[in-house]
């Protein structure tokens, strides 16, 4: 019998993280600060809606672009958060979570032997959905000195004659940086220079702590250059209703919408109707969900300190990533050692590139007291580690 | 300190008055001095009232009643409801007073060791009351959720170990 297996999807690794869980699940006892999604329910109003769109006989399709009134309500979000404007009609794509936005948008614009530009550390889906959709991916390793933030110079130094696409994301997974006003306006014109697209992953918009994020579509001359993906999972604690969307320009959401209509038909109907009661209504939980985040961010980091790993203070998601460069383990050696002496579960930083070796993610989306209990154990395994 | 900071003690203490306020003062980024303070000064100015427990008896091999008791009143020339209320707060088996908006005047809840005992409570020291109209009285039969706290539900981390 042949071997009926496409041979570029055997090329692509299996995710890092991944990897690393199935030996956690064999580990008995462990405790997770591992996990990459909120820990609070979705709230009650949200999730009754749902319930109720349900007993309304909403059962059916949805047209391929998302309900109406849901995009409608993602044009009225995106101008009332980050000051774009958008016309429901034209430049809203409603999607299976962000990750389907990803790959649309990538189909939609790749041609064969286009390169595209990750930024690193990063999600894991980037890169395998670039090579997948035929692009060549171009990675920039992002720095622990500059707090992960993507700088003109490291941006130009990246870019041939064969770039198209720019892929970043802030907030960050795993890193927990942003991206300022001022740091977006020095690659902005780059950029526009060298004629890129970028696809702005801001999964992770409404987690900033201090200031609010600004999306790079906002600035002057981007919004023709920029597709944005965004969503519920994160904002709204919503990871299982798999909702999320793109907005972007006319011509490139109109493309994302034909693929995503042969693909997928449509984004789930009861989680759109959800989705809406989210955003006319949801913006107090917001608020409840980033004030109770900031206050495990603080207590997290002053306890990496009290341990002594150095750690850049991450002002975005729930994620800290630590720098255990000093202990001469690599990331994955670390996290094992970890796992089997004290049982606790953090992802290796090189599961999101190799630019996150020497790092480690721990999330924070867990209680105050289990993120005391964990730490606890890290800081034995780091004191037992120093004593031998 | 800000209003925004004396919110977040208040929300955090609201959840766990047990809360190490080692733990909580770098959770809100401010010294444990400042947090003492402030506390103290909520103490004071009666916005903190106090720090009980919130138990199911229920769960225990006590023998508990709690009832609710809507109670109608002729106010009194001058000093309105506050007085009566008063004088209801100050037995031992009211729990709470509220002045109601709506067909009664106060809610009291009560709790008792038996339906014998709180029935005797309401006719002996309740009813006896001058200015107090009527009382009608509910017995609660099952708590499912008190003081934001839901009694029933064991609440356990759902999510798996997925590439996120």
């Amino acid at each position: 019998m042949r071997d009926f297996v496409n041979k570029e999807i055997k090329k692509i690794k299996p995710s890092g993280i991944r990897k690393f869980f199935d030996i956690a699940k064999e580990i008995d006892g462990a405790i997770s600060l591992g996990v990459g999604e909120p820990d609070f329910d979705t709230p009650w109003h949200i999730r009754e809606e749902g319930i109720y769109s349900l007993e309304r006989g909403k059962t059916y399709y949805t047209s391929n672009a998302g309900l109406k009134d849901l995009r409608i309500e993602i044009c009225n979000f995106m101008n009332r958060k980050y000051n774009i404007s958008y016309e429901w009609n034209k430049n809203i794509l409603v999607t299976v979570g962000g990750s389907e936005a990803i790959d649309m948008a990538l189909r939609a614009m790749i041609d064969p032997g286009d390169e595209v530009i990750i930024t690193t550390p990063c999600y894991v889906s980037y890169e395998p959905c670039a090579t997948l959709a035929g692009g060549i991916v171009k990675t920039i390793p992002l720095k622990n000195e500059n707090e992960f933030r993507l700088t003109k110079a490291e941006l130009e130094n990246a870019i041939t004659p064969k770039s198209k696409i720019l892929i970043m994301c802030f907030p960050n997974n795993p890193t927990g940086a942003i991206m300022e006003k001022k740091d977006l306006e020095e690659i902005k014109d780059v950029i526009i220079k060298h004629d890129l697209v970028v696809i702005s992953d801001e999964i992770y918009s409404e987690l900033t702590f201090g200031k609010n994020h600004i999306s790079i579509a906002s600035l002057p001359g981007m919004k023709e250059r920029t597709i944005v993906i965004n969503g519920f999972s994160k904002t709204y604690s919503m990871t299982g209703w798999r909702l999320g969307y793109a907005c972007g320009p006319e011509n490139i959401i109109f493309q994302m919408t034909k693929i995503h209509q042969f693909a997928i038909m449509c984004a789930p109907t009861n989680s759109q109707y959800a989705g809406v009661e989210a955003l006319k209504n949801g913006d107090d939980d917001i608020i409840y969900m980033r004030d109770a985040y900031n206050e495990r961010r603080r207590f997290v980091l002053k306890r990496l300190e009290e341990m002594g790993i150095p750690c850049f203070e991450p002002k975005g998601a729930f994620y800290v990533f630590p720098d255990i460069r000093g202990f001469g383990l690599s990331s994955e050696e670390f996290c094992l050692r970890l796992l089997k002496e004290e049982k606790v579960v953090v992802v290796p930083g090189n599961a999101f590139g190799e630019s996150g070796e020497g790092f480690i993610r721990i999330s924070y989306a867990y209680s105050i007291d289990d993120l005391k209990n964990a730490l606890a154990r890290v800081e034995n395994f780091i004191n037992n580690y120093l004593a031998k | 300190m800000e209003n925004k900071n004396r919110e977040r003690i208040l929300k955090n203490l609201e959840f766990n008055s047990r809360i190490d306020l080692h733990d909580l003062a770098i959770m809100l980024n401010i010294t444990e001095a400042d947090l003492a303070n402030e506390i103290a000064d909520m103490e004071k100015e009666k916005i903190i009232c106090g720090y009980p427990t919130l138990i199911n008896w229920d769960n225990t091999d006590k023998e508990q009643v709690t009832a609710l008791i809507e109670v109608k009143v002729t106010p009194q020339r001058g000093i309105g409801f506050d007085m009566l209320a008063e004088r209801i707060s100050r037995f031992n088996e009211v729990t709470s007073v509220y002045l109601m908006s709506g067909g009664f005047d106060f809610m009291v809840l009560i709790e008792g060791k038996s339906m014998k005992e709180v029935a005797k409570f309401v006719f002996d020291k309740l009813s006896a009351l001058e200015s107090i109209l009527s009382t009608s009285t509910h017995f609660v039969l099952k708590k499912y959720k008190d003081h934001g706290v839901d009694l029933f539900t064991e609440k356990k981390d759902e999510r798996e170990m997925v590439s996120a």
